[in-house]
């Protein structure tokens, strides 16, 4: 059997007094779309600070391809996609700007593009169909452009795990099946892809697998199974079922 | 011509403008980051709590820089320790560390002999800038302009998304950790031209300026120290002829120069963007 991509075990992290991750575990292969569900509060983010290496576990630890996620950085094969609440949407960059910053793992002392760099974020740029756009300030894109244009740092960073928060929040539909389509095919390419979502109907078509958290890992299976009405509420509460 | 020339056949003159300009320069690029990040009020309390540093640095003898460095550090460790250990929210913690820290320097000036010295670092003592004096701000000033451009990225993609530089291997803590430092250091650079309680609006109205003229971090690096030294050195000409007090009239200078593009620069200003509006709608009326 190979290594798995990430490998979360038993890890429990506490903020202070609040207990936000309890002793959870979760194992990820290569190449695959991973959906994590579960409620505000629920640990997603902490977990996916874990997986980076941000916050440290009380108790259990990550590896990434059977290595301390530290090795994984420095390699800067980890993307990140933040939440749009996270992003100073007014930050004086052009779309390219950030997409170039992608780069900076691969690059020497002051950062300065090579050529080859500035071919790669332009091929990123194209992929996500932001071609036209890279001049803009960030903030002047749609909602769905936003979420593509970190997606295009993480391709040209040559990103082996993308870990994205809440991709399609404030994102229209057209926009949801670009990032879906190009997620699918960042995976076939060998990516392996860790999604947090609220949006549940988006699940089945995007992810191979999908998790639900409330603070530990309650299921681990394929989205039809995990979405089953019974266990979101077991997630979310009740009131999910009446809502359907 | 002579307007300009006069000023300059003294010394003192000369000396005063290359320290502004020198200080001008190197707040204006730093204050950049510091709009960005929201480190405003951390520019405020960095450069009041190394009072005491440079007090105790020339009570010893010791370089100033090394003592101001040594009390920014204080002053970060502190706000940080009140912030995470009590109920204290952030701004009422620095607000607390710098004025405790400056309060503790003004004692220590009233306890120190020469006072005259010290009391130019409150203040600025722009006309009174000796050949030593411009040496250390010339030595500062390059090492501090020098990092802060070889680093400009990397501390570009800590004021944008720390999270990023995490996940790519940086250091965001070692990052931050480099600004306070630089900012600590420019600091000392400007106590000489302004003084400790103007500092602040070095390290603040350039970058905020340059923020509502354009859309890019690369062209606000360049559009901040062109204000910046424009202003600084049009204060001094300005409080040379009208016998005002030099740095405050360097900082006046900015102030209003804000003012004006705020009301009227095109992105961003309240009245630039109207009138913008108003001939797009004209020319649209005539099309």
């Amino acid at each position: 059997m190979s290594t798995p991509a990430i490998s979360v075990e038993n890890v429990t992290v506490h903020y202070g007094e609040v207990l936000a991750l309890d002793s959870a575990s979760l194992t990820l292969e290569h190449s695959r779309i991973c959906g994590l569900v579960g409620m505000n509060g629920s640990g997603k983010s902490t977990l996916f600070k874990a997986i980076m290496g941000m916050v440290k576990p009380d108790s259990g630890r990550v590896l990434i391809n059977g290595e301390p996620p530290m090795k994984m950085r420095k390699e800067a094969g980890i993307g990140y996609v933040p939440q749009s609440e996270d992003v100073d949407w007014a930050f004086p960059l052009s779309v390219r700007d950030v997409v170039m910053m992608g780069r900076y793992g691969h690059l020497g002392f002051t950062r300065r593009p090579r050529k080859a760099d500035r071919d790669a974020v332009e091929h990123a740029l194209e992929r996500v169909e932001l071609s036209e756009f890279a001049d803009r300030q960030i903030g002047q894109l749609s909602g769905g452009q936003k979420k593509r244009a970190f997606v295009a740092r993480g391709i040209a960073q040559g990103a082996t795990m993308m870990l994205l928060d809440e991709p399609f929040a404030g994102v229209d539909k057209r926009s949801e099946a670009t990032i879906t389509r190009l997620l699918r095919e960042l995976a076939e390419d060998g990516a392996t892809i860790l999604i947090s979502t609220h949006d549940l109907h988006a699940l089945p078509q995007l992810c191979d697998e999908a998790v639900l958290l409330m603070r530990k890992v309650l299921m681990h299976g394929s989205p039809e199974v995990v979405l089953q009405p019974e266990n979101l509420a077991m997630a979310f509460g009740l009131d999910v079922m009446n809502r359907g | 011509m002579e307007f300009l020339l006069e000023p300059l056949t003294y010394d003192f003159m000369v000396r005063a403008l290359a320290t502004t300009a020198i200080a001008a320069v190197v707040c204006a690029v730093l204050s950049c980051w510091l709009v960005l990040i929201g480190w405003s009020l951390m520019g405020d309390a960095v450069s009041h709590a190394v009072l005491p540093g440079v007090v105790l640095a020339y009570i010893v003898g010791a370089p100033f820089a090394l003592g101001a460095l040594v009390f920014a550090l204080i002053a970060v460790t502190l706000i940080g320790v009140v912030r995470n250990t009590s109920r204290v929210k952030e701004d009422a913690a620095i607000g607390i560390v710098f004025t405790s820290l400056f309060a503790l320097g003004l004692v220590l000036i009233s306890v120190t002999p020469s006072q005259t010295d010290l009391n130019h670092i409150i203040f600025g003592n722009l006309l009174g800038v000796s050949v030593p004096d411009l040496i250390q701000v010339v030595v500062l000033g390059v090492v501090a302009f020098a990092i802060l451009i070889l680093k400009r990225r990397d501390l570009t993609l800590y004021a944008f998304d720390p999270t990023h530089a995490h996940a790519i291997g940086l250091s965001p803590r070692r990052l931050g950790a480099l600004l306070l430092g630089l900012l600590a250091l420019t600091s000392v650079v400007a106590l000489q031209t302004v003084g400790v309680v103007l500092v602040v609006a070095m390290l603040i109205i350039p970058g905020a300026t340059a923020y509502l003229l354009t859309d890019r971090f690369s062209r606000m690096l360049v559009i901040a120290p062109v204000i910046s030294v424009v202003c600084s050195v049009a204060g001094i000409y300005l409080s040379y002829y009208l016998d005002t007090a030099s740095g405050a009239m360097v900082v006046l200078t900015q102030g209003v120069v804000f003012a004006v593009v705020y009301l009227f620069s095109p992105r961003q200003g309240l009245i630039g963007t109207r009138l913008a509006k108003a001939r797009r709608k004209r020319l649209l009326a005539a099309a």
